[in-house]
């Protein structure tokens, strides 16, 4: 049995626009010990999807179940909720810079949450705190536990939230774009911090992000999450080199190309939906090149792909990738003949210009 | 630390001596006539010659200051014009009435707002905070003499026709005749000093509250699974007391300097009394020592106000 099971989520928050349905019908699982990477461009409901399992999103209509260790997240009394958050899920968010409080030392904050759910001592929390921070990888952890968050730079203070969030060996661990805030050197620092953390504790990790690079480096499985639904779910692999939602292959295709040097970025035409009344059908129906009537008329449904059952895609089309190249070479034509266009256009009213 | 402290204290020195240098130049710039205040309308020029003489206001006026502040850095602040008490003795009667009042008011309308400000902050919208709102803004609205004598008229007037003499009607009993007096003498003015206080409390904790309860280190509190109470106290209430701490300061400050109405409408002969007296009087010794009293208040204030920042938030450096 997985660890955690997510099942049908809705969550839906009244506004004075009108309801936003900001996830819609979300399901996954995260096995033990295994990384399941949550990719999507902002507004995707990813992070919310995740803070309202841990019941840290306010004011929101939710629906569906979330099963962790036998208990129900989403059923469970707020009690409850607090026993869970912190001692068996610990959570890192996206901006170490005011993630911790300004006022208090990193040492005290860490203590504080041992303390709230282990009756243990001042001193044996310290102590624990210590550990936690060398652990991280933090020099000096001894002196360095009595120094407040404004002493320490950006990746320090993301390891010190990850040896927070370590403290008391959670079986899951939801790291909401811990990456994001950071110097791409220092990303590759903390990732290393989580993945020893993980080998060392035997946990499981939620890594939210909209870094592609990221997750080719962390995720076991990964799903794809587009205004609140999950386009595709696929292993790692599969993801990158067999994918199956055009959304994906968006995704993929907008990262910068190492060999082809000097070419403009393929963004994905367009912009994501508004979360408020949507219109009927695939919510990615309007930027999808290959869209076709059955696609804007009813909402495609998460199904195998692939003859596989642990690669599921939201999308009417059949058939490989290669099957598509066709229409995707003329999607890369035209985007390159706008480009040709622009330039020319530019260059003309430039010499105009000059004249 | 103590650089910090040595430097505040002497700007607070310049900024006294700017003070007094400019209500000296204030009193003589606006036509006046202390003397013949004094003597009446049928005094004879010798009479008004022999006292502007004894007040020493026929010499130059550069003598006049220069002999007010040597004596003052002696302790020595002179006399009124009209009894001849020294306006240090006045001072010294009237500066623990007004500190009554207002340390008493300011406790009240600090628990108050802050209290009913948290309130609102942690239900937004609702029925609470609501009807918070609505209560601060009416008192921020309500004259101080009006809410003061409306409590005279019901605690005072109709309660003792009915029989309850528990209220005075006003004046003011010092804590040696006993704390009972004192205690009751002072509570209808502290009610309407801080409910008139608290409002501004309530909405600055307020909107202190809910930026703060907004804050990414509120979430990492509350996903460390630690209670709802403490988060809210313990880490949300810390940060926001910052900007509270400066009002704080500023208005007990400016309330030492003389909360006048209050003290008007319930008869108390505290600072803002004689200040008031001073000023109708022409008084130039006592006006210098009254705004000399306030002057101080508000520059310890700063200081403390400043001293507390670094203790509340340790990014502050006193330097």
């Amino acid at each position: 049995m997985a660890l955690l099971e997510v099942n049908d989520l809705h969550v839906r928050f009244n506004t004075d626009d009108g309801v936003v349905h900001a996830v819609r019908g979300v399901s996954f699982e995260v096995e033990q010990g295994k990384t399941l990477g949550i990719v999507g461009e902002s507004g995707s409901g990813k992070s919310v999807a995740t803070q309202t399992i841990t019941g840290l999103t306010r004011g929101a209509r939710i629906e569906g179940t979330a099963m962790f260790e036998g208990i129900d997240l989403l059923a469970a009394t707020p009690e409850e909720l607090r026993s869970v958050r912190g001692v068996k899920i610990g959570m890192i968010f996206q901006d170490p810079l005011t993630s911790l409080h300004p006022a208090y030392k990193v040492g005290w904050q860490i203590e504080e949450m041992i303390r709230a759910h282990q009756d243990e001592g001042r001193k044996k929390a310290r102590a624990r705190a210590v550990e936690l921070l060398s652990l991280v990888g933090i020099p000096n952890a001894k002196t360095r536990v009595d120094d407040y968050p404004h002493q320490f730079s950006g990746g320090m203070r993301q390891r010190v939230m990850i040896a927070m969030a370590m403290a008391l060996n959670p079986a899951l661990l939801i790291a909401d774009e811990p990456t994001t805030a950071l110097d791409v050197t220092v990303q590759a620092q903390v990732l290393d911090v989580m993945r020893k953390v993980q080998e060392e504790f035997g946990t499981a990790i939620v890594l939210i992000t909209h870094d592609l690079g990221v997750i080719a480096e962390m995720a076991d499985d990964v799903i794809v999450m587009y205004a609140g639904r999950v386009m595709e779910k696929a292993p790692r692999r599969d993801l990158f080199y067999a994918n199956h939602h055009p959304y994906t292959e968006g995704l993929l295709a907008s990262l910068p190309q190492r060999n082809s040097s000097g070419g403009r970025l393929l963004p994905i035409k367009g912009s994501p939906p508004s979360m408020i009344n949507p219109p009927q059908g695939c919510p990615f129906a309007p930027r999808c090149p290959y869209v076709f009537n059955r696609c804007v008329e009813e909402t495609p449904a998460l199904v195998p792909v692939f003859r596989r059952e642990d690669h599921l895609s939201a999308c009417f089309l059949s058939g490989h990738q290669a099957e598509r190249e066709q229409g995707k070479e003329q999607m890369r034509v035209a985007l390159l003949e706008e480009a040709q266009l622009e330039s020319a256009r530019l260059e003309s009213a430039k010499l105009e210009g000059i004249a | 630390m103590l650089k910090f402290l040595i430097r505040r204290v002497l700007t607070g020195a310049l900024v006294l001596w700017i003070i007094s240098m400019l209500v000296f130049a204030l009193f003589f710039a606006v036509p006046n006539n202390v003397a013949r205040q004094m003597a009446g309308h049928n005094a004879t020029p010798t009479t008004i010659k022999l006292i502007n003489q004894r007040l020493g206001l026929d010499q130059p006026l550069w003598e006049q200051y220069g002999k007010f502040i040597w004596n003052a850095l002696h302790g020595d602040l002179g006399e009124d014009y009209y009894y001849q008490l020294p306006v240090t003795h006045v001072i010294a009667e009237a500066l623990p009435i007004t500190l009554s009042v207002v340390v008493g008011a300011s406790i009240i309308w600090l628990l108050l707002g802050v209290s009913s400000g948290v309130l609102s902050a942690v239900r937004p919208r609702s029925f609470i905070d609501r009807l918070v709102t609505v209560l601060a803004l009416f008192f921020y609205s309500v004259p101080s003499f009006v809410l003061g004598l409306t409590l005279l008229f019901v605690f005072y007037y109709k309660l003792t026709i009915a029989g309850f003499a528990i209220f005075p009607a006003g004046g003011y009993k010092p804590l040696s005749d006993g704390l009972n007096q004192w205690f009751f003498h002072m509570i209808l003015p502290w009610i309407t000093l801080a409910m008139i206080s608290a409002a501004t409390y309530t909405r600055l904790t307020r909107g202190s509250m809910l930026e703060v309860l907004g804050e990414d280190y509120i979430k990492t509190a509350r996903a460390k699974g630690i209670s709802e109470r403490r988060v809210i106290y313990r880490h949300g209430l810390r940060s926001a007391l910052t900007p509270v701490v400066t009002q704080f300061g500023i208005d007990v400050a400016t309330l030492i300097g003389g909360a006048v109405i209050t003290e008007t409408v319930f008869s108390l002969p505290g600072v803002g009394y004689q200040s008031i007296k001073a000023i109708r009087n022409q008084d130039l010794p006592l006006i210098l020592g009254v705004v000399l009293v306030a002057s101080v208040a508000v520059v310890v204030a700063n200081i403390l106000v400043d001293l507390l920042y670094a203790v509340l938030d340790p990014r502050v450096r006193l330097s």
